[in-house]
């Protein structure tokens, strides 16, 4: 028993190392006052100085959060009605068939995705001339299409664990469809469509294959000017920028996990 | 009983109604009357189509078939919404992320009525339910009986012309099951709203009930009041459901005034039934006889009239109020009697192996065709 947990606690030991030892050194290097990367110089902030002065980083990191905004919005307004349509709506001609499809934007390769999204951009531009120029529009719509099947997965499962004799129950007691659903439904299913939002926003902050792909000249998200950056050669700024997404991204999953735990005791 | 509370105007008027899912029959052409302010139960085996029967009536399912009036007024096509029938579900269905107060306030809000007039009435009816106190806790804060009663409150604090039940003491022990039956027939008898409760449990039924209807695979097979459907069964499905009953197989060979003699093998000769509507002569009956309705006895009683079988002792089991027998006959069959115990005694009456006589009178015994 004791030998055995022993081997345990290490395999986990790890795991987890593996997982953060380089994040941790990311997070260390930030903070390295040498120009070289991988050369530890001193303690230093002056990485984090020169990103705020960097106008390229600060447009594209800019960029990236409105589309993330966008995103997140849209997704969760899209994928909770695709939820709710596939849960609720009684058995509609093909439910099956749209609930297998989908998850199909989740399993399929992002480069397949971009690159069908991108012919499709195209082929519109050349028959009613939109979009114009390819940028924040594309790449927010492109993003939207993968992160909504997501929300509707997430909201899905939360809707079928939920007992539908609560909708029932306020309809009975006089409560119109269109009322029952901002009554009853969605305070329900609020904590999944935060969980839902918090994901696409992440997604979409994330994403570098599918925004290569429909993403113009001169708009740049955050992932692709890293890519772009890191290209030739990893510079301490970069370190820095990395190290701010990590807090942006960890506080995030934090209140998620927060108002998740805090929902969970409130309903029981 | 409630069972004078009953007018017999009609006030809900199912007529022929029948539900399919695919070509499965849940509800199969049931038609059926219910008295203003009666406590009407229906009763059956799980699966046998209550709850569709009562989602028809509350809305939820549009019946394949067949019409629903209440009060003299179609009902069939309205939504939920907008019909005079609240319904307490098998589950309670109380809203997890509203008090106690929101919860059964609900309905009055959607209704648009006063502030002032809603805050009174919710007051009202939590006093009536004995839940004044927790009027501001969360749902997860109560127990199942509890919540039974925010979920009965909800429903009632509408002053609906209908309250469906679905089970609605299932989830409760026994001890506070029954003090909740009394506490529905209270609160029944003193708004006067009409009651449909679905339950699987034919004891509750019978206590509740001013009538009974007994379903069986989405068929209505028997309704009456308790006292008809427990003492004149119209089948041996009613029959065998409610209570406990000794049937014997046999057929009709004759007739002594308005008695029909019956040819049992089980019984070992012709058992006497009294039958207003005599089957005829050849025919295959039942002849059904309650384990109360059945004397035991030591030595052979002299009654003539009397239909008198001897047999032994198999079984005996004491319940405290009552004492339960299992007495096997000559020929094997064994037969079910229950006997008070109005007698406080060290000794037994009767123990193992006794040879006994039971005995019953003709009219206790109810002959079934069906
Ligand atoms: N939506 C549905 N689709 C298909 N079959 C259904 C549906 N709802 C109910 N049934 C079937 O109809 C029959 C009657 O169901 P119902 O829920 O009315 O039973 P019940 O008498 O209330 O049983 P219980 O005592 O277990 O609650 C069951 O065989 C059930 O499988
Ligand atoms: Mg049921």
């Amino acid at each position: 028993m004791k030998r055995r947990s022993r081997f345990i606690l290490s395999v986990l030991a790890f795991g987890y190392a593996f997982l953060y030892v380089p994040l941790a050194s990311v997070i260390f290097y930030s903070f390295n006052d040498s120009r070289l990367a991988t050369v530890w110089g001193g303690f230093s902030t002056r990485w984090y100085g020169e990103l705020f002065r960097n106008d390229q980083v600060l447009d594209s990191a800019f960029l990236s959060l409105r589309i993330a905004l966008t995103v997140a919005t849209l997704a969760t307004i899209f994928g909770t009605m695709a939820g709710m349509a596939l849960t609720r709506f009684g058995r509609f001609r093909g439910r099956t068939l749209f609930s297998g499809m989908i998850t199909s934007p989740m399993v399929m390769p992002e480069v397949i995705t971009g690159l069908s999204l991108l012919l499709l951009f195209v082929s519109l531009q050349q028959l009613i001339g939109w979009p114009a120029q390819r940028g924040f529009g594309t790449i927010t719509i492109a993003h939207t299409t993968f992160a909504m099947a997501y929300v509707a997965i997430i909201v899905q499962s939360r809707l079928s664990a939920m007992d539908e004799s609560l909708e029932e129950a306020a309809m009975d007691l006089g409560g119109r469809p269109l009322r029952v659903v901002f009554d009853i439904t969605l305070p329900l299913i609020a904590p999944a469509m935060i969980a839902g939002w918090l994901l696409a926003f992440t997604l979409s902050l994330d994403d570098l294959v599918i925004s290569s792909f429909v993403s113009g000249p001169g708009a740049s998200t955050l992932p692709m000017l890293i890519f772009s950056k890191v290209k030739l050669g990893v510079t301490p700024d970069i370190n820095a920028l990395a190290t701010l997404i990590i807090l942006f991204v960890t506080s995030g999953v934090l209140i998620a996990w927060w108002i998740s735990r805090r929902a969970q005791r409130q309903t029981g | 009983m409630t069972g004078n509370a009953a007018s017999s105007t009609p006030f809900i008027e199912i007529q022929n109604v029948s539900k399919y899912f695919g070509d499965f029959a849940a509800v199969d052409s049931v038609s059926l009357t219910i008295g203003k302010g009666e406590l009407f139960s229906i009763l059956g085996a799980s699966g046998c189509g209550k709850t569709t029967l009562l989602r028809i009536l509350a809305g939820f399912e549009t019946p394949s078939k067949g019409r629903i009036l209440i009060d003299g007024v179609d009902i069939t096509e309205l939504p939920p919404y907008e019909r005079p029938v609240n319904m307490m579900f098998q589950s309670y269905a109380v809203f997890p992320h509203m008090t106690v107060e929101k919860n059964v306030a609900y309905g009055l809000e959607k209704e648009g009525i006063p502030r002032v007039e809603i805050k009174r009435r919710v007051g009202e009816m939590l006093n009536m339910v004995q839940l004044d106190t927790f009027a501001a806790r969360k749902p997860h804060q109560l127990s199942g009986g509890q919540r039974q009663r925010v979920a009965l409150a909800r429903a009632l604090v509408k002053r609906p012309k209908v309250l469906l039940l679905d089970e609605p003491l299932a989830a409760l022990d026994k001890k506070l099951r029954e003090h909740t039956q009394f506490e529905l027939m209270g609160i029944q008898y003193k708004l006067g709203i009409t009651f449909v409760v679905v339950t699987h449990d034919q004891e509750e039924a019978m206590i509740l009930s001013s009538r009974i209807a007994v379903m069986d695979k989405g068929r209505l097979i028997q309704v009456g009041t308790p006292k008809e459907v427990y003492e004149y069964p119209n089948s041996r499905f009613v029959a065998d459901f409610i209570g406990t009953i000794n049937m014997f197989e046999g057929t009709v060979v004759g007739f002594d005034d308005d008695s029909v003699r019956v040819n049992c093998k089980d019984a070992g000769g012709e058992l006497v039934a009294l039958s207003d509507a005599p089957p005829a002569v050849g025919s295959p009956v039942c002849l059904a006889v309650r384990p109360e309705k059945i004397f035991i006895s030591k030595h052979e009683p002299d009654n003539t009239e009397d239909t008198r079988l001897a047999g032994i002792v198999e079984d005996l089991g004491y319940f405290g109020n009552l004492s339960l027998y299992r007495i096997r006959l000559a020929t094997g069959r064994v037969v079910q009697v229950s006997a008070q115990n109005s007698r406080r005694s060290a000794e037994r009456f009767l123990e193992w192996d006794d040879k006994v006589f039971i005995s019953w009178r003709p009219r206790s015994a109810v002959l079934l065709t069906d």
